[in-house]
């Protein structure tokens, strides 16, 4: 098992112009260890008071892969688990249940301060909110500077702002000397989400967790930040889990596709695939809902009302089943699991899983 | 190195160049403070607050160039009137009134700025570390401080003063601010709980920074209005309590303040006896500098709370 | 102003206006012939029109200066008529909602143009009877329903307070209307006693719109009511207020930034760039031929979820300052169709096949010369 150290000299070079990730993206088929694994990872939190005491399950036995030089999106509305995932992973929350796995060596085997910052660096988060993300009364240049003094300490100070420089120019904020001059209330939200990114990236990083990094910012900006997440991945080898409630931009950018509903991982796969043949009755609500101005409306009549639940204490048994038009006895009984359908295409339901069609929405 | 091109489309523009920006500090932390002098000019209440504060600390940096006359020196006639050579008249000790008032000021401004420093200091690290690192070291910081609120103020110190028997300008500010602090800590400890889960602390935690680092560079800068007007309140009290204290004997008598002046007029039943200049003038002083603070106050409530600014100017520049 | 960075919001406030329409009376009263200062002239072809919004603008006073938010927009709603406003932050659009429903407090001010509505210029009126209109005519919904309702008091607590604040005290008529209107957006009357944080994020929004309905007003002004919700939510709401709209006959005006959200509900729809109306017409035709070169960037910048996968490249920069707004077309610095003449006059807004255009590529299409700027 690799040793969590400083790695010697630069980035890796550019091996080859990017090549698509595989198919099927799930390094353990190919026999090696993807880069990001976890195992059963259950995150629950208590809450109620001393007279009532209930668990909150936000996350569920959720085993999901990040391959290398891979962008795979996590998708679900609030209350999903989607963040809670990011957090996990970034070692905010420690998980109730489960392991991490990240390049083969468990999260859980942390112990050092040293081992933390060198996987803070390998594994940095890009939050949601650009006007809350970059602390106001500094410079943004004081982040990325923090940043590399934390995480390449062999760099002296004009080394690091060099690098700074660099980073920026990366990312798309030029000219970087002018920028990284200014105060966070001096950019707009789509520069302040890329200083977000250039933060993370001078870390080099392995895999960055991006937390609905688009969802505040106008829609004419969003596609310049999902464009960046594109190239870093070809150009600088970074892997992305791109976490988001819109299945559009899901779509757009990443490799592998995967749906939460109720703290568990309903359908996950290769976006095309995923998208193209939903196979999860919630991935169809889900499509259907996504407003498209080029197809013909397709208003059924009875709009699903429903709203995901909020999973306090749960009976065993599918979680979507309220809200399902295919719901049959074993449904109510048996929380359903993740099952391979196809190549790299899961699903945990049950009606998909015994092979009959699955035609909801 | 690795091949590594930056984004071929134009990047997006800058709203403004750097150089056509304004003159004003960009630093928003400076700009707090530069927007706190612009609320104190054009506040009128804030204005005189601050013209009174800074007319007091004159003086009593520099309190030889209007007394000429050594305060404690009983050299004089006793209960003079006014009068042209002692511009306060005599005290009943014989001593100038004008020049105790005036050197007076000294110990009076160093218990306010060292009580206001000291206990908004302590708050700000207890308060905002109880806030930030939650959980058991929350629990037992406002336990500690919970329990110095409950306790009343002033017994304490009266009990605690006269334990040191007389105490000196130092004893009494260590004396206020161990008692004074916990109030400011729970105010500030709740504005840093509602700072707590700023996006931005997250970004510094995950970035691997130590928690103090947390605390002291990334929270504090951002609570600095609260911080003034905290500091502004504690300098206030510590007046009225020093006096106070000095006023009941507590204080140290050989020590030239307005307390002991009010404390040696009420030995000497100065109101019987017809000397209420003796009571009067350095009770004036004590309200005139609490008045400072207090006036001074009413800029930063503007700042913390935008709704309560007046709008202001902005026409003047209209063309056609 | 930086842009993108978080437009003012103006606060809602039905405060003492009387000073502010004084000081605005005056000032129309002494500027010699109102349409000359204004410089356009606003025919209007449709009498019957329910709303009638003339050159307005508004504009905020700022300590580093004046912004003007919105420049002399103008468009006229019918009956029964739905129209999306579509615009990305900054553009004006809650800014204009919020003038169209007098809902403006300082130092956001309006400075010029009218709002007719039901034949009464609305900026022109005093509290009392901008009251009497509120909600039995017009009635707004807001963005966030955690922000717009009471989180202290039940549902039914607040609709009695509307009812009661419009004149209905019986407690029997409160209490079957309140069920009634809950109903009518599908949520259970026995909510009426939940408090708002009880409810999900979907059931506050369709509460707010149940609220909006109490009296069934002729219009119904919404400010971005989906945008907290999810996807299914948002569309499940949509629906419902479509359906609304056809079962009481309310016209509906409708803020957004997600112009496909609207794309099949929307009658009309009007693209706003810095402060200007850039293009309005008929939904179906501005999404299926686009005429303003940013309507076609803003569609584009729309990933498809259908169709095939393609790279997108958004429109480079951003918005202008409005504090210098330019000198000739708003959008000249990001616009790949940009001419000369762009940077140095104004352009007017033209019509062309019943969309109006504010770009010089249309000046001399067929089709009237609606009106242009000087």
């Amino acid at each position: 098992m690799t040793e969590l150290t400083a790695q010697p000299g630069g980035p890796q070079p550019d091996a080859a112009p990017a090549v698509a990730a595989a198919p099927g993206g799930l390094a353990a088929e190919s026999g090696t260890e993807p880069l990001l694994r976890t195992e059963g990872l259950t995150k629950h939190f208590k809450i109620g008071n001393a007279l009532s005491q209930r668990t909150l399950h936000a996350v569920d036995e959720v085993n999901l892969q990040v391959g290398e030089r891979q962008i795979v999106a996590l998708a679900g509305e609030s209350g999903s688990g989607k963040s809670t995932i990011a957090r996990l992973l970034a070692r905010i929350y420690q998980p109730t249940a489960g392991e991490i796995y990240f390049e083969g060596r468990r999260l859980s085997a942390i112990r050092s301060r040293a081992d933390r910052l060198r996987y803070s660096g390998l594994v940095p988060m890009v939050f949601q909110d650009p006007f809350a993300s970059i602390n106001p009364v500094f410079r943004v240049s004081h982040g990325v500077m923090r940043g590399l003094k934390l995480h390449r300490p062999e760099l002296s100070r004009e080394q690091r702002y060099s690098e700074a420089q660099r980073m920026f120019e990366v990312v798309g904020l030029t000219p970087a000397v002018d920028v990284l001059q200014r105060y966070p209330h001096e950019l707009s939200g789509g520069q302040r989400q890329r200083v977000g990114f250039a933060q993370a990236l001078v870390m080099r990083p392995k895999l960055i967790l991006a937390d609905e990094p688009v969802s505040m910012l106008d829609v004419s900006i969003r596609i310049g930040l999902l464009n960046l997440m594109v190239q870093l991945r070809d150009a600088e080898s970074v892997s992305i889990l791109y976490i988001t409630h819109d299945l559009a931009s899901a779509r757009y950018v990443a490799d592998r596709l995967i749906i939460m509903y109720a703290a568990m991982i309903a359908e996950s796969g290769p976006v095309e695939e995923v998208l193209a043949n939903p196979k999860h009755p919630y991935t169809q609500l889900l499509l259907s809902a996504v407003p498209d101005p080029r197809a013909p409306l397709g208003v059924s009549a009875e709009t699903d009302r429903g709203e995901p639940p909020k999973v306090i204490d749960p009976a065993p048994g599918c979680r979507f089943r309220q809200r399902c038009p295919l719901a049959i006895e074993v449904c109510h009984s048996v929380t359903p699991q993740l099952q391979a359908i196809g190549t790299g295409h899961e699903v945990a339901c049950h009606v998909a899983q015994s092979g009959a069609e699955v035609k909801a929405f | 190195m690795a091949m590594i091109r930056p984004l071929s489309a134009p990047g997006p523009d800058l709203p403004v160049p750097v150089s056509r920006l304004s003159a004003r500090s960009r630093n928003p932390a400076v700009r707090g403070l530069q927007r706190m002098t612009t609320a104190i000019r054009s506040n009128r209440k804030a204005t005189w607050g601050f013209v009174l504060l800074v007319l007091f600390c004159l003086v009593s940096a520099f309190p030889w160039v209007l007394a000429h006359d050594d305060p404690s020196a009983m050299i004089y006639p006793v209960s003079l009137g006014p009068s042209a050579h002692h511009l306060l008249g005599t005290t009943g000790l014989g001593q100038d009134m004008f020049a105790q008032l005036i050197w007076g000021a000294r110990p009076v401004l160093l218990i306010a700025f060292g009580v206001g420093l000291g206990a908004t200091g302590i708050a700000v690290l207890i308060g905002v570390a109880a806030a930030y690192l939650g959980g058991w070291w929350d629990a037992v910081l406002n336990l500690v401080v919970d329990v110095l609120l409950v306790i009343p103020l002033f017994p304490l110190l009266i009990i605690i003063a006269g334990y040191l028997h007389s105490a000196g300008t130092l004893v009494m500010i260590a004396v206020i601010t161990f008692t004074g602090w916990s109030y400011t800590a729970r105010q500030l400890r709740s504005q840093a709980l509602s700072l707590r889960n700023r996006d931005f602390l997250e970004a510094a935690r995950v970035r691997g920074e130590r928690r103090l680092y947390i605390v002291v560079v990334e929270i504090i800068p951002t609570m600095t209005s609260l911080i003034v007007a905290s500091f502004l309140t504690n300098a206030l009290y510590a007046v009225l309590f020093s006096t106070s204290l000095q006023f009941i004997g507590l204080g140290d008598p050989t020590v030239v303040s307005w307390g002991t002046m009010l404390r040696s007029a009420e030995n000497n039943e100065a109101f019987q006896t017809g000397q209420a200049l003796w009571i009067i003038a350095p009770g004036l002083c004590i309200v005139g500098l609490g008045a400072a603070f207090a006036l001074l106050n009413y800029a930063f409530d503007e700042i913390g709370n935008p709704a309560l600014r007046p709008l202001r100017r902005a026409r003047v520049k209209r063309s056609g | 102003m930086s842009s993108g960075a978080a437009e003012p919001v103006p606060a809602i406030a039905d405060t003492a206006a009387g000073v502010r329409r004084g000081r605005f009376r005056r000032r129309l009263e002494a500027v010699p012939g109102l349409q000359a200062t204004t410089g356009a002239t606003y025919q209007p072809e449709h009498p019957d029109a329910i709303l009638d919004v003339r050159d307005l603008s508004v504009e905020y006073l700022l300590d580093s200066g004046t912004v003007v938010a919105v420049d002399r927009v103008s468009f006229a709603l019918m009956p029964g008529e739905f129209v999306a406003i579509v615009g990305e932050s900054g553009c004006g659009k809650s800014t204009l909602l919020f003038a169209i429903a007098q809902l403006l407090s300082p130092p956001a001010e309006i400075i010029g143009g009218s709002v007719t509505f039901a034949g009464r210029n609305m900026v022109e009126l005093t509290d009392s009877a901008l009251n009497a209109i509120r909600w039995k005519d017009l009635s707004v919904v807001m963005q966030s329903a955690m922000n717009a309702l009471n989180p202290v008091k039940s549902i039914g607590a607040q609709f009695k307070d509307v009812m009661r604040a419009h004149g209905v005290t019986a407690r029997q008529e409160i209490a079957s209307r309140s069920a009634e209107v809950l109903r009518m957006v599908g949520i259970d009357p026995i909510h009426l006693d939940s408090y708002p944080h009880q409810l999900s994020g979907g059931m506050r929004q369709r509460s707010m719109i149940a609220m909006a309905l109490l009296f069934t007003p002729e219009l119904v002004i919404m400010d971005e009511p989906t945008s907290a919700l999810d996807v299914v939510a948002q569309r499940s709401l949509m629906v419902q207020i479509a359906e609304l709209k056809e079962r009481f006959g309310f016209a509906v005006i409708f803020v957004t930034h997600d112009m496909s959200l609207v794309s099949h509900f929307s009658d009309r729809l009007m693209v706003m760039y810095a402060g200007q109306v850039a293009e309005l017409g008929p939904t179906r035709q501005l999404f299926d031929s686009p005429a303003h070169p940013y309507t076609v960037g803003l569609m584009d910048a729309f990933p498809s979820i259908r169709g095939p996968r393609r790279p997108l490249s958004g429109i480079p920069g951003s918005p202008p300052d409005l504090a210098r707004p330019p000198q000739g077309c708003r959008f000249a610095p990001r616009c790949p169709k940009v001419m000369d003449r762009c940077q140095a006059d104004p352009p007017g807004l033209y019509q062309v096949d019943g969309i109006d255009v504010r770009c010089f590529l249309y000046e001399g299409a067929v089709g009237a010369d609606r009106w242009s700027k000087p």
